[in-house]
């Protein structure tokens, strides 16, 4: 299981940073995407892997946290993935702008002189 | 008041937040009724900015301490999240409001019609700036450094138009690289230590397993990475000229303490996790920090001498003095002391801060008609060659000299003269109190002084003297060498900026007094027991007690 979460935010963040320095804005963003979808696997991953746990646990008396997992990564992939989410959607709003003001989706706004 | 729950502590995160959000409500024709609400709002920021820097000072908090915990949600530490108010974070609360009140008043003069719902941005970026100032926690950190990002995206693009989409979509762009940058470094830090609060992280450095402490160096330098990009430290602040040259002008001066934004973060952490209590971690980045910080200051020294306007040349006043504050920590940091040279540093924050807003904010006005032919003169007087120690000796009868211009451009000139002694770091102004402070720490002090100290000394003299040949090459063609009619300046354009230069020389004048809190803020940031005790300290509120707010 390590080792498939590894890969998956490796393999993530690799296209990620490849699409990311693409002179097209629409690769960026979905570099950008991709990247942000790699460090919140990466975040949850820091809670450590407990398979089978709830992350919830009961009301008073005693708790074993062994037989739990880590809430706090839930809760912060939660406020990172509605922070990607809304700086996405305003990226892509200043993307489309860029294309109607400049008439190319290159991202300096101007195609490179061959 | 409840012991323990100082709720003035939040007052600057709120009032701005209400603000913002009240008018979002109303559409753009009620303009004028925004603006007072705005305005309201920003005094009533500094008023509860200035409360809270006069009880730092004078132990006003509970127990008689100087430094001030509020527990959001009565949760105690490290499990819940911490505001902390010490001298520090009150100083640069009370910064942002000096600044946030001029700016305001300038976009009053027209900059808030060029497009929608300018002041609630404004109103969100203050909150972000002030919550990033006081929280104590990594994770609400990233939450209000993307509010406070969020806020200026939209303020960057404020008026719209071509360049500012297109500098828009790099500043975008390079900032949520930023913040990846940042989750990853919190989410390790998060997985070596098991902790987000900075107090609780700085006590567990010294007695932190082996194989950990590598994780949580990586942590800390890709955090460190999201606000060097923010701070504008070579080679990561090529977006920098570009993005503050585009912003509309009060958004331009906004952005001048949003770089400090990034120092100070750098500043807190640096001290608190890797300072000199930190065992095996003492110190960690300091060279990073000194090299990156003296290269930003050579590329900002060029920057200016090779700039033709203002504006870039304004944004690359803004690197250099980023870069000098992290040299400065890098420096102290390294060498474990240096009280001295940090007091200096703080004071030239302030100053340069507010010297750089008054460059952004003049940089319109200045180049409104004759922009172009300015640029133009500036080639010719290149070829022409000024005498820099001419141009020292003419540094003082400016404001004399430009009474040709009648009325406020004459204001405008004296203000600009002020700006440009304050940035310079000539005398009288506060620059040269708040340079030759650090110089004296540096030089002065027994254990600082070796190789690095003395390069920065040279880089420091050197790149305050590229900023007044630059500047004044500006001043020049502006306001003496400008042959047609001068411009029209509105009063509400003129204002903020003589109201920011007498900041300035009421900065210069109190300069023994704040140099006093300055060198206090120093000696706590670099001995920071009483914050990370006290943080534990911090008493919750007794079940029976809560539920009455203060406004």
């Amino acid at each position: 299981m390590e080792y498939v979460l590894a890969a998956a935010i490796g393999v993530l963040t690799a296209s990620g940073l490849w699409l990311m320095l693409r002179p097209r804005t629409f690769q960026v963003i979905i570099g950008l995407s991709l990247l942000s979808h790699a460090v919140n696997l990466f975040i949850f991953s820091m809670g450590r892997l407990t398979p089978g746990a709830p992350p919830i646990m009961p009301r008073g008396g005693f708790v074993d946290p062994s037989r739990y997992a880590d809430p706090l990564p839930q809760a912060l992939v939660l406020t990172a993935i509605v922070i990607s989410f809304a700086t996405t959607a305003l990226f892509l709003v200043i993307m489309i702008a860029a294309r109607g003001l400049t008439g190319t989706d290159h991202v300096d706004g101007q195609e490179r002189e061959q | 008041m409840t012991p323990g729950a100082d709720h003035l502590i939040i007052a600057p995160i709120l009032i701005p937040f209400l603000a913002g959000a009240l008018m979002l409500l109303y559409d753009e024709r009620r303009r004028q009724a925004k603006l007072v609400v705005a305005l309201v709002a920003a005094g009533l920021m500094l008023l509860a900015g200035i409360a809270l820097l006069r009880r730092a000072n004078g132990g006003g908090f509970a127990g008689g301490s100087d430094v001030g915990y509020y527990l959001l949600g009565n949760w105690a530490v490290p499990w819940g999240i911490v505001l902390v108010l010490d001298r520090l974070s009150a100083m640069m609360v009370v910064l942002n409001g000096l600044l946030a009140i001029p700016v305001l008043i300038y976009a009053g003069a027209g900059w808030h019609r060029q497009g929608q719902h300018f002041l609630s941005l404004a109103m969100f970026l203050f909150m972000g700036l002030n919550g990033a100032f006081l929280t104590g926690d990594l994770f609400s950190l990233f939450v209000f450094f993307e509010v406070l990002l969020a806020a200026s995206y939209g303020l960057l693009l404020h008026g719209g138009g071509q360049l500012r989409v297109r500098a828009g979509l790099h500043y975008v762009a390079i900032n949520l690289a930023g913040s990846v940058l940042f989750l990853i470094g919190v989410a390790l830090i998060y997985g070596a230590a098991g902790t987000l609060s900075m107090a609780h992280l700085s006590q567990l450095m010294v007695t932190l397993d082996g194989s950990r402490r590598p994780l949580v160096h990586a942590g800390a330098a890709l955090m460190g990475l999201a606000f060097l990009v923010k701070a504008g430290i070579w080679p990561l602040s090529f977006w920098l000229p570009t993005a503050y040259m585009a912003s509309p002008a009060p958004v331009a001066a906004m952005f001048a303490i949003m770089t400090k934004v990034g120092v100070y973060i750098l500043m807190r952490l640096s001290f608190l996790i890797f300072g000199a209590a930190a065992g095996a971690s003492a110190g960690f980045g300091a060279g990073a920090l000194m090299l990156g910080g003296m290269a930003t200051m050579v590329y900002g020294t060029l920057g200016i001498l090779g700039s033709q306007g203002l504006g870039r040349m304004a944004a690359h006043v803004v690197l250099v003095s980023s870069g000098t504050l992290l040299a400065v920590t890098g420096i102290a940091l390294g060498a474990g002391g240096g009280v001295t040279m940090l007091s200096g540093a703080l004071y030239y924050l302030v100053s340069s801060t507010l010297g750089a807003g008054m460059l952004f904010l003049l940089f319109e006005p200045m180049s409104r008609e004759e922009g172009g032919i300015a640029a133009m003169l500036a080639l010719t007087t290149d070829a022409w060659g000024l005498d820099p120690a001419e141009t020292e000796e003419d540094a003082d009868p400016a404001p004399g000299q430009g009474l040709s211009i009648p009325g406020l451009m004459t204001a405008l000139a004296v203000a600009y003269s002020v700006a440009v002694l304050a940035l310079a770091g000539l005398p009288p102004l506060s620059g040269f109190v708040g340079k030759f402070v650090i110089l004296r720490g540096g030089i002065g002090d027994a254990g600082m002084a070796g190789w690095a100290v003395w390069i920065f000394a040279a880089l420091l003299i050197v790149a305050g003297f590229a900023t007044l040949i630059g500047l004044m090459r500006i001043g020049i063609q502006t306001f003496w060498a400008n042959e047609g009619e001068s411009p029209p300046i509105r009063v509400l354009e003129a204002a903020p900026v003589i109201a920011l230069s007498a900041m300035l020389v009421l900065l210069t004048v109190q300069a023994e007094d704040v140099l006093r809190y300055m060198r206090a803020t120093a000696q706590a940031l670099e001995m920071p027991t009483t914050y990370v005790e006290g943080v534990f300290a911090a008493p919750r509120v007794a079940e029976s007690g809560n539920g009455e707010h203060e406004p």
